[in-house]
């Protein structure tokens, strides 16, 4: 309906210069003021056909190339005679367009579909990798669609955003995330509700695509929950807090079901309604100057643990970060040096269990398309506090464009039971469609 | 009498509210303008002038499609009555999750304090056939890159002033006043231009990432090929010689560089070819002394000017 009425501005509009023109023959004679006023017209004329393309533009949403504007586009160059044809072939070209679209199934209708994408993680392992039966990491097979990711993204309405993120992995379908955020709401508060990966540090917040290793570093395997980690359904709550000397201050509070990990990995598990499982985050950064910045979080989560009912697992989180990117050259060149420390409290019997965990992480990019990591990683197990786990990683990633990525992994683990792995993995990651970006 | 008292009291204390009410607009405080990208700052500023207080987001010497969304930018955003952004997907990179997470309502898409100013500008490089990433990072609604033509400077400008009346009606007139001004000062300074550019038009030129056809379509260049063999892909070697091939049949000697593109190839290209680089600026702030919309086209034209007379 809209786009009928826009059509019948441009035709209206396309009469006018005809009109003009008419008006404007008979007293040319009269020489070049009358000429200037045509071209201060013509002008005119241009400037308002521009913006009805520009409406034309907005009106048909973000998803579509506009076709029906790129006819006139032509058309707006600065000569003057052809100009009151265009508009005319412009509309031609629409009302052939509306004939084929047909009814409800249009441009409009596909207008206001969600952003869609997958990105596709296929991953191969070769090396020694057998794991301890103590141990809470899971092998790689030698060649895994290890994970296809569908993201399917929207503004819902003027108030709210959803984001559904539906992990395929080789057994079965699982929904990685899947939440509404209201954007607009009194206060400056924001609140997610849905499932969704809890703000329990970084790493645990992160996709796999996004990390910038293959696997999940030791300690969060062991502490955290690994690759599923603390990702459950709740609700979400953050807000900026006001600090001084440019320090930015956010704090974010959630509350879900109670249930995280799975396995050898759980974390918390609801045994009844009342097992509700928090999250605390506290975060804050600041630039150093406008290529280095510093960002700190501090962590804590509280639930229910599987070995009963009434068994309390504390999790206590510190996230460092530096991150350097020259902005001159911010394609090229760029470093992020990162720490993550975890302590959990696992209440089980015969005795409560402490374990404490930590990586630290660098990464450097040596030019577009290369990047060079080491990772180091040092765990204990969650159900054992003493069993201590130890590795190290080296990463190169090559990127053919912004779509697609290539990684290989040199990784060393050493368990507790003192056998050790060594292990070369390779990764390839794809994207196609319009995958959202993701939070800094 | 105490009613009658109370009455009293409450005259007073609504008259008192009324007054309060309107002194407020009178003090009200600047409109808090952040944009996208240096370059509509500048024409922000042009017609907000002391009504407004407007800070960018990107630098103007940064790749716009590749800015970090740092949480300070939060800050920023968050206080803000106008986000202006360049549209047509240049910052679906980096910007939506700003939005989304300022928890701030009036600047969420489609509020009134939401502009995209591509709306305003004419823009080139439709596709017009499906659009594949198999074209590299190609912009399905368009070259975003449309702010270096004057004209579509004007017009920004004149949306901008329009909007900023819609959300501070009492200074309406002033910020059309600005623009009336602007724009006078522009057309003679498009005078100035176009005539510094005339006798070179028609001349050909290469450019590094596919950012500067609004300028050349105003000013009457050619540009017959770019340095990456696809939009945000890299040079390749295979590529680069068969523009240098191509360059020498077409006789053309100007490589235009943006400042954030390492300049390895282009000067590999300038030597077999026999031209020039020019490191152009496509953003205000892209050099210190580049400060405003108007000194951009002056430093730009100044280098092009030079560039075409050495390469005669």
């Amino acid at each position: 309906m809209k786009t009928k009425i826009i059509w019948a501005g441009i035709a209206i509009f396309s009469a006018i210069p005809l009109w003009a023109q008419q008006a404007d023959s008979s007293p040319s004679s009269n020489g070049a003021p009358d000429v200037a006023a045509m071209q201060q017209q013509i002008r005119d004329l241009q400037d308002r056909l521009i913006l009805l393309e520009g409406q034309v533009r907005m009106l048909k949403g973000a998803q579509q190339p506009a076709p029906p504007a790129a006819p006139a586009q032509g058309a707006v160059a600065p000569s003057a005679t052809p100009a009151p044809e265009v508009p005319v072939a412009a509309v031609t070209a629409t009302s052939d367009q509306n004939i084929s679209l047909g009814g409800a199934g249009g441009s409009a209708a596909k207008a206001l579909n969600p952003d869609i994408s997958v990105i596709g993680d296929f991953i191969g392992a070769a090396g020694n990798g057998t794991v301890p039966p103590l141990a809470q990491q899971t092998p790689f097979s030698a060649l895994q669609m290890h994970e296809s990711e569908v993201g399917l993204q929207a503004i819902i309405d003027p108030y709210a955003r959803g984001d559904f993120f539906i992990s395929f992995g080789e057994e079965g379908v699982d929904l990685e995330e899947g939440y509404i955020t209201f954007t607009a709401l009194p206060k400056s508060f924001v609140v997610k509700v849905g499932k969704m990966r809890s703000a329990f540090g970084k790493v645990n917040t992160m996709h796999n695509h996004v990390l910038p290793w293959i696997d999940r570093p030791l300690a969060t395997t062991n502490l955290v929950g690994g690759e599923d980690g603390i990702d459950d359904a709740g609700v979400s709550i953050q807000r900026i807090i006001p600090a001084p000397k440019g320090i930015f201050l956010e704090a974010t509070g959630q509350a879900f079901r109670g249930d995280s990990g799975e396995g050898p990995q759980s974390v918390f598990k609801s045994w009844q309604r009342s097992n509700v499982s928090t999250v605390a985050h506290l975060r804050s950064y600041k630039d150093v100057n406008e290529s280095t910045n510093v960002d700190i979080g501090l962590s804590y989560a509280r639930g229910y643990n599987d070995f009963g009912p009434d068994f309390l697992t504390n999790l206590y989180g510190v996230d460092a970060t530096l991150r350097w990117k020259p902005l001159r050259r911010s394609i090229y060149h760029s470093f992020i040096g990162r720490g993550e420390l975890f302590w959990s409290q696992r209440q089980q019997l015969p005795v409560e269990q402490k374990a404490f965990g930590f990586y630290t992480s660098a990464d450097y990019q040596l030019g577009r398309r290369w990047f060079l990591g080491g990772r180091f990683d040092r765990s204990g197990r969650s159900q054992f506090g003493n069993l201590t786990d130890q590795g190290g990683s080296a990463v190169l990633t090559y990127w053919p464009s912004e779509f697609s990525q290539v990684r290989g992994q040199y990784r060393y683990t050493n368990y507790a039971e003192g056998r050790s792995a060594n292990e070369l993995l390779l990764q390839l990651i794809f994207s196609l469609g319009a995958h959202g970006a993701h939070p800094f | 009498m105490k009613k009658k008292q109370s009455r009293r009291l409450f005259c007073m204390g609504s008259v008192c509210l009324l007054a309060f009410s309107l002194a407020v607009p009178a003090h009200a405080k600047k409109l808090n303008v952040v944009t996208a990208t240096t370059d509509m700052a500048a024409l922000a500023q042009e017609v907000g002038g002391d009504r407004i207080s407007v800070e960018s987001i990107a630098k103007g010497y940064q790749d716009p499609h590749f800015v970090e969304a740092k949480p300070s930018f939060l800050l920023k955003l968050r206080q803000a009555d106008l986000l202006i952004v360049v549209g047509l997907q240049l910052e679906i990179g980096w910007l939506p999750p700003l939005i989304t997470q300022s928890g701030n309502a009036r600047i969420q898409v489609g509020a009134n304090g939401y502009l995209d100013a591509s709306q305003f500008a004419e823009i080139l490089d439709i596709p017009t056939g499906t659009v594949t990433r198999a074209m590299g990072d190609v912009h399905p609604l368009g070259n975003p890159h449309y702010w270096l033509d004057p004209d579509n400077g004007r017009r920004i400008a004149k949306g901008i002033a329009g909007k900023l009346g819609d959300l501070d009606p009492t200074d309406a007139s002033y910020f059309q006043e600005r623009y009336q001004d602007f724009d006078k000062r522009l057309s003679a300074a498009e005078q100035k231009w176009d005539a510094e550019m005339k006798p070179f038009h028609g001349r050909k030129v290469v450019t590094y990432h596919n950012s500067f056809p609004n300028f050349a379509k105003h000013f009457g260049l050619n540009v017959i090929g770019y340095v990456e063999p696809r939009p945000g892909i890299p040079p390749t070697p295979s590529h680069t010689i068969e523009l240098i091939g191509f360059m020498k049949r077409e006789n053309c000697k100007v490589i235009l560089v943006e400042p954030y593109f390492d300049l390895k190839t282009p000067n590999s290209i300038a030597r077999e070819t026999g031209g020039k680089v020019v490191q152009y600026l496509p953003s205000v702030g892209g050099e210190k002394d580049v400060t405003d919309y108007f000194k951009l086209f002056d430093y730009d034209i100044g280098l092009l000017t030079q560039a075409f007379q050495a390469t005669q």
